[in-house]
């Protein structure tokens, strides 16, 4: 059994006893506990269920690295699934369920899968679902869903009730892990004066050398953590964060880490996650090794475990696996685990070494306890069942026979380490095979290049290679030394720690055990724990011609689970090139991208949710028009009112009574969104003349015109009013969505192409309130409101005239008046500074009630506009559009030798007479068009589909008219004026419309010019 | 995430305070330019593995537009510099010289050949 | 947390009023409206000595160097681009000033716009001011790479910004003035009392 022991447990307080559940189960632990340890504590061995075939599952690790021990953490709105037990810290309350089992953990349904796996193998899916095909969507597909992925995904009605944000930081030396080889880096960088930041993914700093023992500088390795620690924390200079995972490396020196802050006590308020994006000069990544599997039947039965991960259970948190132990492996480091087991009183029952010479002193300190060491053996197979019961020993080089049955509780496993090569991979680093030691390390000549094209990432310790303690800490020393000069600093040298352990003999890579393993032992050999992919799986893969290591990992699955292949990655690779006939390093390694760990959807998100999911930008009159019934519609990131809606009114009513008292009454409209734009200088009539189609260098002060601006391909991109301020100046309306666009836009050519034109723009649409007072009684209102005001601008037609503007106080304001209308009423635009828009629009209310004034949004906008045949920017155009498809050639000047969109206007495209061209259209029974109608022509095209002469552009009910209206888009409509087009809706129904002429109100403009 | 310092103020912007612009050193043809000429000008572009020429603007900044010369494939910056110039100028092209000997982009070459 | 609303500004005929009407927040910093600030835009040859002179009469402060704000009691210069300023002065005399200086410019090719109704303007102060907008802004706010008197346009989370450090170590942002509320709502955000960072 698991069990906590009597001694040991350096992470612990024994004397701080924690309660939680698991699967509904009340536990106890102890402070410093991690959620796995716990669970070994109170002999809860088995944590979950395998993906694919259901196999009991305990823990592997005791790590970042775990792929079994995976939880649904939390209830409710802090529910999470995937979550590995060994990474979680225990606390009072802790809730978690084990996963992919149904009903229960103990007696899983779908174990029967465990007894199909002859015909699960790698490409079962690809193979077994392809026919009959109606058959995917119908069957195959829910059925899968149900009984494949890991945890349930949380409840999408619930809000995730935490917060997460960002947090900016640069350093000249980044430094990835707070193990020693971290810790001697960051003293080395940072004793140049260099700005140092370390990241520790774990809430404890030192990393495996506390458990692994030795010396350093004659001190236990943790009393020089401490030392070490202390020093760092006395430094300006330098950042020590814990619970902060480095996650990946990015071009040019950015990285993120990923600090854990309420994890671990969740509930008590500020942010659970932090998002550090950090950019660094350079990068030592100090990340250690892990720990491989080695490959023998059964080697996934709960007990098995890594024998490093074992040690760190016994001596971290003073808890055991088992009772009797089997320790296998290929080299010196598992004998610290059988030490470490006998000296807190665990019987470890052998030690099986593959090597048929041993091991070195380690091996010799372990015969000195007595225990029983047996050279060139294997496990043959671990005996089938929720709990390792019995392992069958053989020789490690054969097919498994002559089998030796001994008696064990948990088997402890190394087949060596790999370099934790990730986050120097993650932007380039190339890798390189190290033959002596079995693994992938960095090849320093090759790094990561930065944007001055030198490296910017350094491997430290063993994440380098080196994995003697004496040899990390020299590699970190000078790892730490050279990124500080790198990083433009004058180096200090720094001696580095003299770390002394037991020498250790060569390893011996072992990717099969036993060697010659027969079939029956392959299909139980695991290399993926998480996704279950056996050895078996990788060779049929071989087999089938799948040789690219990409290939076969999407084949078998291998490594593409949640912890992406941390244990499995090199014994995968290994098989396939067993099986393919060549070397490792020919085969290679498959793609390691960030993150190095999963990390929450929160923390990307940062503080970018709720209220400030986005900036929604607001008018002047906001406050004012939400208080009033406004309908909101974006228009950008700006919200303005579709319609204001009077209580027990429909959007429809709201509308038409809206479009009928402006026509009638007094409409007004909040129009700050539009865009303005200041252009001013000695050429910005000429500037303009290239910008727009019209000509807008000859118009006069005082007076306003439409424009249009086409792109350099042609494409109408905007239009607006624009008005000449004075001799030099003039003033820009864009549309709403406009303002930044067209600025950037102006600035653009300004800036890279005419740089030699004295031209200067600014952005002032903010500035400005802009109301639009429409309607037959829009000057009385404005004439009141001055002479309530004791005076103001003569705002009559002689002094004001249609397509004026002028500068002056209306009621008051200062205000500039522009006589221009977008609904073919008499209408006066009025700006006034965007910090007194509220009181101008509130006397504008109070001084209209006796004309009947009401407030119109964007829909009676529309409908206003259309009705006169006004076109849209966005419904008219779709970046397809040029002027001529409008009928507006009026705004292309024949006298400019030039602007833009003048010269794309004449591409035989452009040109031909059969483009779409915009009509008015008129619904035969008075009924409203579907939005994006298409209008069918004769015929088939080449693909079958039916032919079709146009679409529609806009369409709307028209309360003036009383029927529907609507514009757009068909060939040579134009000529077809009378004829009647079908239009199909979606929704089944044929309308009929007649091509008419798009103005369907005031053709003459009477109105508005009054 | 690239970093690329603006030449008008001096910061080390990084992308997310940047846009990018496509190709630098277009020559403009409007009205009286053949067919072939205008297309080009509208939709050919360098597409190159190695050393390119890119308009940048620093539009959460300054707003101003600069030209970046850079690596498609190493990411390596070898300067930035105004937007207003036809052509690189001689020091961003001894620049690249040095590290790529032998470039060629468009028009513009390593010169020492 | 502490939620505040006060009316700002001088009662003039009309009220004018900022896009957050006088808001606070209270956390590991104080995020505040800074109130009316009168803020002209300008553009022109900053080494040109009419300009210089213009910029001085108006504000009393000097052109600034790159990168930086000059400031004297009642106004400021800053540095927007190399061939704009922002200048600070009393809100009541924007216009005016706005008026004068496109006067003292006549002949030179230059803007002058006034846009102190186009901000949203705001204070950050206290001790957590740096780690406050380094949770919204690329831009390394440690000591030694931002003093007071730096000046910066960026990016705080998703809309432009440009921000500067005062002496007494507080924060100035200016934003467009519709963006004010999201701003307000993302400085109490990322000036929640129980954030403290810690580096700065």
């Amino acid at each position: 059994m698991s069990t906590r022991l009597a001694k040991q447990g350096r992470l612990i307080d024994r004397s701080k006893q924690i309660d939680f559940t698991f699967n509904v189960k009340r536990m106890t632990g102890f402070a410093g506990d991690s959620l796995a340890s716990a669970l070994l504590a109170n002999d809860q061995m088995m944590m979950g269920r395998s993906f694919k075939y259901h196999r009991p599952r305990g823990v592997v690790a005791s790590g970042a690295e775990e792929p079994n021990a995976l939880m649904q953490l939390g209830t409710g709105d802090r529910y999470e699934p995937n979550q590995r037990a060994t990474t979680t810290e225990l606390f009072s309350g802790l809730t978690a369920a084990s996963q992919n089992h149904w009903p229960s953990l103990e007696f899983d349904v779908l174990a029967i899968n465990n007894k199909l796996t002859r015909f699960l193998t790698a490409g079962f899916y690809y193979k077994m679902f392809i026919h009959p095909r109606p058959f995917w969507k119908h069957v195959y597909e829910p059925i899968i869903r149900k009984s494949a992925g890991l945890g349930a995904a949380p409840d999408a009605e619930l809000k995730d009730a935490d917060t997460y944000e960002h947090f900016y930081f640069f350093a000249d030396v980044l430094v990835v892990g707070g193990g020693v080889a971290g810790l001697q880096a960051a003293k080395a960088a940072a004793a140049s004066g260099a700005k140092v930041l370390v990241l520790e993914q774990n809430a404890h700093w030192g990393g495996r050398a506390p458990v692994d023992g030795g010396t350093i500088d004659g001190d236990t390795p943790e009393a020089w953590v401490q030392n070490t620690l202390a020093e760092l924390r006395g430094m300006d200079n330098v950042t020590l964060r814990d619970r902060c995972m480095g996650a990946g490396v990015y071009d040019h020196g950015y990285a993120l880490g990923y600090e854990r802050l309420t994890d671990h006590a969740p509930g008590q308020g500020g942010p659970r996650h932090r998002l550090w994006r950090i950019r660094a000069k350079q990068i030592v990544t100090a990340t250690g090794a892990i720990e491989r599997p080695l490959s023998f039947a059964g080697n996934d039965v709960p007990g098995v475990m890594l024998a490093a991960a074992m040690r760190d259970y016994v001596v971290n948190w003073g808890v055991t696996p088992g009772q009797k132990v089997v320790v296998a492996t290929n080299n010196d480091d598992a004998y610290r685990t059988a030490l470490a087991l006998h000296d807190a009183g665990v019987e470890v029952v052998r030690v099986v070494d593959a090597r048929d010479t041993g091991g070195g002193p380690l091996m010799e300190m372990v015969r000195e306890k007595g225990i029983r060491v047996e050279l060139g053996r294997a496990i043959a197979r671990v005996k089938d069942g929720p709990r390792v019961t019995r392992v069958a020993i053989c020789a490690q080089n054969g097919e498994g026979g002559a089998q030796e049955e001994i008696e064990a509780d948990a088997v402890a496993m190394s087949g060596g380490w790999s370099p934790v090569v990730h986050l120097w991979s993650h932007c380039g680093g190339k890798l390189i095979w190290d033959k002596d030691h079995a693994f992938f390390r960095p090849d320093a000549p090759r790094p990561p290049l930065g944007d001055t094209g030198e490296g910017f990432v350094i491997a430290a310790g063993a994440a380098n290679g080196p994995l003697g303690l004496g040899a990390v800490l020299q590699d970190a020393a000078a790892a730490g030394t050279r990124a500080a000069e790198a990083a433009g600093f004058a180096p200090q040298t720094v001696a580095a720690s003299a770390g002394v352990a037991e020498d250790e003999s060569p390893m011996q890579p072992v990717w099969l055990m036993p060697a010659k393993a027969d079939i029956t032992l392959r299909m139980k050999t695991w290399l993926d724990y998480q996704n279950d992919v056996k050895v078996s799986d990788v060779q049929q893969a071989a087999r089938e011609g799948f040789e690219s290591v990409e290939h076969t990992k999407r084949y078998t699955t291998l490594g593409m689970a949640t912890d992406q292949g941390k244990l499995s990655n090199i014994n995968g690779l290994a098989i396939l090139a067993d099986s393919l006939g060549a070397e490792i390093p020919q085969v290679g390694t498959t793609t390691f991208r960030p993150p190095y760990h999963p990390i929450s959807m929160g923390a990307i998100g940062g503080e970018a949710r709720g209220e400030i999911f986005q900036p929604v930008r607001k008018t002047p009159i906001y406050d004012w028009n939400d208080a009033n019934g406004a309908d909101w519609e974006p228009v950008g990131q700006w919200r303005r009112p579709f319609a204001y809606l009077r209580s027990g009114e429909s959007r429809h009513e709201a509308v038409s009574r809206e479009v009928k008292n402006t026509r009638e009454n007094l409409g007004v409209l909040d129009a700050s969104t539009l865009g303005k734009i200041i252009v001013k200088g000695p050429d910005a009539g000429r500037f303009l003349d290239m910008m727009y189609t019209n000509m807008m260098s000859t118009l006069k002060v005082g007076k306003c015109r439409y424009g249009l601006m086409c792109s350099e391909n042609g494409f109408l991109m905007d239009d607006g009013v624009v008005a000449r301020i004075d001799d030099d100046t003039w003033l820009c309306h864009t549309t709403t969505g406009g303002a930044e666009r067209i600025h950037g836009h102006m600035e653009e050519w300004l800036q890279c192409e005419w740089w030699d034109w004295k031209v200067y723009v600014a952005n002032v649409t903010e500035q400005y309130a802009q109301i639009a007072g429409v309607g037959p009684n829009a000057r009385k209102v404005l004439e009141k409101l001055n002479t309530q005001a004791g005076g103001g601008m003569d705002l009559s037609k002689e002094a004001l005239p249609f397509m004026d503007w002028r500068a002056g106080q209306i009621g008051g304001f200062d205000a500039r008046a522009f006589r221009i209308s977008f609904s073919g009423e008499l209408s006066y635009e009025i700006a006034v500074a965007a910090s007194e828009g509220q009181a101008f629009w509130d006397a504008l209310m109070a001084a209209g009630q006796e004309f009947g004034v009401m407030p119109y949004g964007t829909e009676t906008l529309h409908i206003l506009r259309a009705e006169k045949g006004f076109i849209m920017i966005g419904d008219e155009t779709d970046g397809t559009v040029i002027p001529q498809d409008l009928g507006l050639n009026w705004a292309l000047s024949k006298k400019k030798d030039d602007y833009l969109g003048k010269r794309a206007h004449l591409r035989s495209h452009m040109a031909d007479p059969d483009r779409w061209q915009l009509v008015g259209l008129e619904t035969t029974d008075g009924s409203v068009l579907p939005d994006g109608a298409y209008a069918l022509g004769n015929g088939i095209n080449a693909n079958g589909q039916k032919n079709m002469i146009g679409r529609v552009t806009s369409t709307y009910y028209s309360a003036t008219l009383e029927r529907g209206i609507a514009m757009g888009l068909v060939k040579h409509g134009p000529k077809r004026m009378g004829e009647v087009l079908e239009f199909p809706g979606t929704d089944g129904k044929v309308y009929t419309a007649r091509i008419i002429d798009a103005v369907v109100y005031d053709k003459e403009g009477e109105k508005q010019n009054v | 995430m690239l970093i690329l310092e603006c030449p008008y103020c001096g910061v080390k912007a990084e992308e997310t305070e940047l846009s990018a612009g496509g190709e630098a050193h277009l020559t403009r043809f409007g009205p009286g330019s053949d067919d072939d000429q205008f297309h080009d000008y509208l939709f050919m572009r360098e597409n190159p593995k190695g050393v390119h020429f890119e308009r940048w603007r620093h539009a959460n900044g300054c707003g101003k537009w600069f030209h970046a010369a850079r690596c498609t494939t190493s990411l390596e910056v070898f300067g930035t510099y105004a937007a207003q110039t036809t052509e690189p100028p001689q020091e961003i092209k001894d620049k690249i010289t040095a590290k790529r000997p032998g470039w060629s982009w468009r028009e513009f070459s390593d010169a020492s050949e | 947390m502490r939620w505040s609303m006060t009316k700002k500004g001088k009662s003039r005929m009309s009220n004018p009023v900022t896009a957050i009407n006088g808001a606070q927040f209270a956390g590991m910093a104080t995020v505040k409206d800074a109130g009316l600030q009168g803020m002209i835009t300008l553009r022109g040859d900053l080494g040109s000595k009419p300009l210089m002179a213009a910029v001085k009469a108006a504000t009393g402060a000097d052109v600034p160097d790159r990168g930086r704000i000059s400031r004297v009691a009642d106004g400021a210069v800053a540095w927007m681009s190399p061939d704009e300023l922002m200048l600070l002065v009393p809100y009541e005399v924007a216009q005016i000033k706005t008026a004068e200086l496109a006067q003292a410019l006549k002949g030179e090719h230059a803007l002058a716009a006034n846009v102190s109704d186009a901000r949203a303007f705001f204070s950050v102060s206290g001790h957590g001011a740096r780690e406050v907008l380094a949770k919204i802004a690329p831009v390394d706010f440690s000591c030694e790479n931002f003093a007071a008197g730096d000046f910066r346009r960026s990016r705080t989370a998703q809309v432009a910004a440009a921000f500067w450090l005062e002496e007494d170590d507080s924060f100035r942002l200016v934003w467009f003035r519709s963006v004010g509320a999201y701003m307000f709502g993302l400085l109490s955000a990322a000036a929640h009392p129980k954030s403290q960072v810690g580096v700065y």
